[in-house]
């Protein structure tokens, strides 16, 4: 699908970034509660799929023939919801509405709450195995569909993860991409000798999931450009699932945010919000309107 | 499906003596080929148990739609919420032990919360699962499905009943859980029985005391009710295959009618029949009530005789807790 329709360019798609940075910002700050270092570090990610890769209609979200995207780390929701929004399944101001009572947008993803979410998720280490579901039902049926999943660097703690992957490669998923947002920062960290380190225990996950048969690619989880090479790769990569590790930064995008776990789940002060959006007006100005581009 | 809509059904068993035995396992297998011939959305997923739980018969049969998943329970579930959202209806293939306890989590997330259409089957039921042990018993799978939001939760007595169920699973949609015992157990449904979603089922109709079992357990029952009646004593029997939506109104009015329950069943009675029953009566009409079932206690390998006696399941244990309950009231 995506040779046959004109592409976003690089700038257009880093715009979006950081118009769904500052959402997302607003938003937590505006619910009081919710996550903001894994949002962050995942939205470059989800512009790319939602602005440049997926096969999606937002006017007819269950179209059959969509490609499927789930957000296993389901704690980043408010950057699924932001990027849905932008992307058209409904009305940005409602994200002001986040983790309220009554509200499409729940603190982790509700399948049937919100258009545009293929799965519920939350309890971390699920999200790979319902995308395998899919990938595989997609392959019985003959269907050409793209099923993408987004797994944080933390949750491949769970076993769980490991299971699918395996399975997933048994049946030789190549129509299954999991993209690994690897920030490198739990929510808390790690023990070890000479100390504690909030660096996550996860050495070199690529090396894991090619153990485990799966076609691996690495990116810079920042970089429009890495992105779009890696994803393109994916879809285009037969016989095995591919999983895109994806080197990120915790909290991107502000920086007294970057690289802090303390962020992880911590909501800006009034003063913190008029400094985050102030960078990233900044690096809007810096990006142009496009219009030259 | 609801049993607001349905009523209870007054059925005649088949006499216990001489009665044809079955195997609910492999009376499942078969049943799987009948309906995927109905219903092309069937897939089956299985936990690498398919020559226990007798999903062979189906991947012998149906080998385009059967699916291993190898030793991966907490994938088998998620795989299954996966496919559901393409509209297939998978069954899958394990022990109870492992669908209720291994994977109670992914249950959770990704079936009762979403109410996706799979079908949960639980094989090697109770305690009564040739000699395997502890481990592979299953004594709590009813009180976690039951406690689960949205999850129907059903245990035939017989081959026929189960066969009659999968097809009312099949033609219902939403999350459901079955027990599937693994020996063979007495036939003891007419073959034009008809199972509902819900109601309970009347078997036998006595004044002085009212017996209710769920699953194989209730084939016990009947016979503890004629022991009973050769005692002169008058049992009715309510057998409930749907633990969740339970058949509240007949429980009420087995106990306006008898003044005394029993319940039995083949799991704890925390949490199962027994605490299921206790609920409603405590709640719609309080009513002396004994439990028969496990107290509170995982079982262990043995002979299904032995194992029936020890931990207080059989017929002569409900013949006891019925004639304790009349002398106390």
């Amino acid at each position: 699908m995506i040779a046959t329709k004109t592409r976003p360019s690089l700038d257009d798609l880093r715009r979006k970034s950081v118009e769904a940075r500052k959402l997302i910002v607003e938003a937590i700050h505006h619910a009081g509660a919710g996550h903001l270092g894994g949002p962050l570090s995942a939205t470059d990610i989800l512009t790319a799929l939602y602005f440049d890769q997926m096969n999606v209609d937002p006017g007819n979200p269950d179209w059959a023939g969509r490609d499927r995207f789930i957000l296993s780390k389901g704690h980043s929701s408010i950057a699924l919801y932001t990027v849905l929004a932008m992307r058209g399944y409904f009305p940005i101001e409602e994200l002001h509405t986040f983790d309220a009572a009554h509200s499409r947008l729940q603190g982790h993803p509700d399948m049937h709450a919100l258009p545009g979410l293929e799965m519920s998720t939350g309890s971390l280490g699920q999200g790979l195995s319902p995308g395998a579901g899919m990938a595989l039902g997609a392959k019985v049926r003959g269907e050409t569909f793209h099923t993408w999943v987004m797994v944080g660097d933390g949750e491949i703690q769970e076993g769980q993860i490991w299971e699918a992957a395996f399975m997933a490669a048994r049946y030789r998923l190549d129509n299954l991409t999991a993209i690994l947002d690897y920030n490198g920062l739990p929510q808390f960290g790690w023990p070890q000798a000479g100390g504690f380190t909030r660096e996550t225990p996860i050495d070199d996950p690529g090396a894991k999931f090619r153990a485990f048969g799966w076609h691996v690619i690495e990116c810079d989880g920042h970089d429009q450009a890495s992105i779009r090479e890696a994803l393109d790769a994916a879809q285009a990569f037969k016989g095995e699932p591919t999983c895109v590790v994806a080197h990120t930064v915790k909290g991107k995008g502000v920086s007294f945010m970057e690289g802090d776990f303390n962020w992880h789940a911590k909501v800006p002060s009034d003063e913190q919000l008029v400094d985050a959006l102030a960078e990233l007006d900044a690096q809007l100005a810096e990006l142009g309107n496009g219009e030259a581009a | 499906m609801s049993s607001a809509t349905l009523k209870t059904q007054r059925i005649e068993p088949l006499p216990l003596a001489g009665a044809e035995q079955e195997a609910l396992r492999e009376v499942w297998g078969q049943t799987l080929v009948e309906l995927a011939a109905d219903f092309p959305d069937l897939v089956v997923l299985d936990g690498d148990l398919a020559n226990s739980t007798r999903a062979d018969i189906f991947a012998a049969a149906v080998p385009d739609r059967f699916f291993e998943m190898g030793i991966a329970e907490q994938n088998m579930v998620g795989v299954a919420a996966g496919m559901a959202t393409l509209g297939f209806v998978p069954w899958l293939s394990t022990f109870a032990a492992f669908m209720a306890n291994r994977a109670t989590d992914q249950v959770r997330i990704v079936v009762a919360q979403p109410h996706l259409n799979v079908k949960m089957c639980g094989g090697y039921t109770g305690i009564l699962t040739g000699k395997t042990g502890k481990t592979h018993q299953s004594v709590e799978d009813i009180a976690i499905f039951r406690a689960m939001p949205g999850v129907v939760t059903l245990a035939p007595a017989d081959g026929v009943e189960l066969r009659s169920a999968m097809r009312a699973m099949m033609e219902t949609p939403g999350p459901m859980y079955l027990r599937v015992t693994r020996d063979p157990s007495p036939v003891i449904f007419p073959t034009d029985y008809r199972f509902q979603i819900g109601p309970g089922v009347l078997l036998r109709e006595g004044a002085d005391i009212g017996l209710i079992g769920t699953g194989v357990e209730t084939v016990r029952v009947l016979e503890a009710a004629d022991m009973l009646a050769r005692e002169g004593v008058a049992a009715s029997v309510l057998h409930l295959p749907t633990l969740k939506p339970i058949d509240g109104d007949a429980i009420v009015a087995l106990a306006e009618r008898t003044g005394r329950i029993v319940t039995a069943e083949d799991h704890s009675i925390i949490g199962g029949l027994g605490g299921a029953v206790a609920e409603i009566l405590g709640e719609r009409r309080p009513t002396p009530m004994r439990r028969v079932g496990l107290r509170d206690v995982y079982g262990e390998s043995a002979p299904n005789d032995y194992l029936l006696e020890a931990y207080g399941i059989s017929a002569g244990h409900v013949v006891a807790e019925a004639r304790a309950l009349i002398e106390r009231t």
